[in-house]
């Protein structure tokens, strides 16, 4: 089937290291594992069928090496690399470089992932496609009348932004037009003295979003999407629980969210797995495309439980030139699905990091229960990369039995030797707030800042 | 001369400075009080700051810039001349 790849080479580590050589072993394609000399002793290595050492512990020297990565390629005869997620999984020059050697990059083009990379072209190229971009003036502003009329058509409330910004600095917000003429000197004066260019630009303020994205698959012909997940709560920007599909959709937002996703894929050609992050207005049930991340997610996993298609193995065929076997009409959304994301975290120390060796290890059992892990009993958890530990995974026929489930799959799990974030869930899952699925990007910080005044809630 | 050790409570990857490009937080034969950040140490992809923990002059580091680092490991010394 998949006689294009012989041997595939894994530029990542940790649980999506593993989960990359189970989709490999099930599809017969022999793996390598690349990794640091820290992660020598890791799962992955040990699942692997080879292991090459990139370098040192730190992932500059080690996992962003390309130079490293392609020597391995070279030395193992591998003729295929999988990125995962983070590190060069949206490099462009590394997708590059593994093409220039004569092997397959399991993911887009350089093009794309260069495209979709630069947020003002892959804004442009959604509205292209005909997908909401969130409301915004497409110029630089230098005067009160200009953004006044500009105004008319990105709507109130609206941010001020510094074209030359980022950050989260220099940003102003107006909820009128009177206030906008007053707040617009001063945002330009900020932005003149803070950046240096006084220019700035309007953007509609959506005070309760919903993150919501889209699944998809393509072929570089045709694309096909496996519904959305919804990911609003998080810490930090990251995501900590993940669910599909979303809660709060009708059947008739969900097929114009979807189709605008497939329309967006489809206009890039897009090979692979890919997801489309949207912002979702909770107040006016409009939705915005964000960002593109051409990648495999960390919350994969979920959009599987819900639709029985393994996406990975799925990226592995398409990378090896199998066209997509799946019409539209062949997916169907089925149940719904948890993601509880396992952190070596400590929540009662303001998730202070805690590697540790992991001593006590008991996974859950039960119907509708995955958990996406690299630990095994005596693994030292080393301190050099991101914190996440396992994933587990509910699937339940209808949301209710899958939050059930997933209460009783945090309850039948130990894990000792390091604080996680076990506990975090624990209390998430007891929360009237999360069954109802009132909530929105801001709702778990602001409980977080309440609950840990309060003691044990 | 007595001697001050500046050990780490945390095991990770050291560093002496801020960024790539910026200069080291202190140099060797600088005087630095209990507060005085000497290093960065990321554990996780987080960063906390090394604090001398006591004044003195630095004496020597232990460890380099970028180098991998565990629990109860000798960062530097200093002495209190």
């Amino acid at each position: 089937m998949t006689q294009g790849i012989h041997k595939l080479l894994i530029a990542n580590r940790g649980e999506i290291a593993v989960r990359i050589i189970r989709a490999a072993q099930a599809l017969g394609i022999p793996t390598v594992a690349a990794c640091s000399e820290a992660d020598v002793d890791s799962q992955a290595a040990r699942m692997a069928d080879e292991v090459h050492i990139l370098g040192p512990a730190r992932a500059d020297k080690s996992y962003l090496n390309i130079e490293a990565l392609i020597g391995a390629l070279t030395a193992t005869g591998a003729n295929a690399v999988h990125p995962g997620y983070g590190f060069l999984s949206e490099n462009a020059d590394f997708a590059e470089a593994v093409l220039a050697a004569g092997a397959i990059f399991v993911g887009p083009s350089p093009d794309t992932i260069r495209r979709m990379g630069d947020k003002a072209e892959a804004r442009r190229t959604a509205q292209a496609a005909g997908v909401p971009v969130v409301p915004g003036s497409a110029d630089e502003l230098f005067d009160v009348d200009s953004a006044l009329k500009a105004a008319e058509s990105v709507g109130y409330p609206l941010l001020i932004k510094a074209s030359a910004g980022g950050g989260g600095r220099g940003i102003r917000l107006a909820q009128s037009a009177q206030q906008l003429s007053e707040e617009f000197p001063r945002a330009q004066r900020e932005a003149q003295t803070a950046f240096g260019n006084g220019a700035v630009y309007l953007e509609r303020f959506i005070g309760k979003a919903r993150h919501i994205e889209v699944q998809v698959l393509g072929d570089g012909q045709r694309a096909v999407h496996l519904f959305e997940r919804e990911c609003s709560l998080q810490r930090r920007r990251q995501k900590v629980f993940e669910e599909a599909p979303s809660p709060v959709l009708t059947q008739q937002q969900r097929e114009t969210l979807c189709e605008s996703a497939v329309r967006l894929a489809e206009s890039l050609g897009y090979k692979g797995a890919g997801t489309l992050e949207y912002l979702y207005d909770d107040e006016t049930g409009e939705f915005f495309f964000i960002e593109m991340n051409t990648r495999i997610q960390v919350e994969h996993p979920v959009s599987e439980l819900i639709t029985g298609i393994d996406l990975v193995q799925a990226m592995l065929r398409i990378a090896a030139g199998e066209p997509l076997g799946l019409q539209q009409s062949d997916i169907r959304l089925n149940g719904a699905a948890v993601q509880m994301r396992l952190n070596a975290e400590d929540p009662a120390r303001n998730f202070f990091p805690s590697p540790g060796v992991v001593e006590a290890l008991v996974w859950p059992q039960g119907e509708g229960v995955r958990v996406d892990t690299h630990l095994y009993q005596g693994y030292r958890v080393p301190p050099y990369y991101d914190s996440l530990l396992a994933k587990l995974i509910v699937h339940g026929a209808d949301r209710s039995q899958a939050l059930a489930r997933a209460s009783s799959a945090v309850e039948q799990t130990q894990l000792t030797g390091m604080a996680s974030t076990l506990s975090l869930h624990g209390q998430l899952l007891k929360q009237p707030w999360l069954h109802s699925a009132d909530f929105n990007t801001g709702t778990l910080e602001t409980w977080l800042v309440e609950h840990s005044g309060g003691g044990d809630a | 001369m007595a001697e001050h050790t500046v050990i780490t409570p945390l095991p990770g990857t050291f560093y002496r400075k801020a960024s790539p490009d910026s200069d080291n937080f202190v140099e060797v034969g600088a005087q630095v009080t209990a507060d005085t950040v000497i290093g960065l140490i990321e554990v996780m992809k987080q960063f906390s700051e090394l604090t001398a923990g006591a004044a003195g002059r630095v004496s020597a580091f232990l460890v380099e810039d970028g180098d991998p680092i565990e629990p109860g490991q000798v960062i530097a010394t200093l002495d209190d001349e």
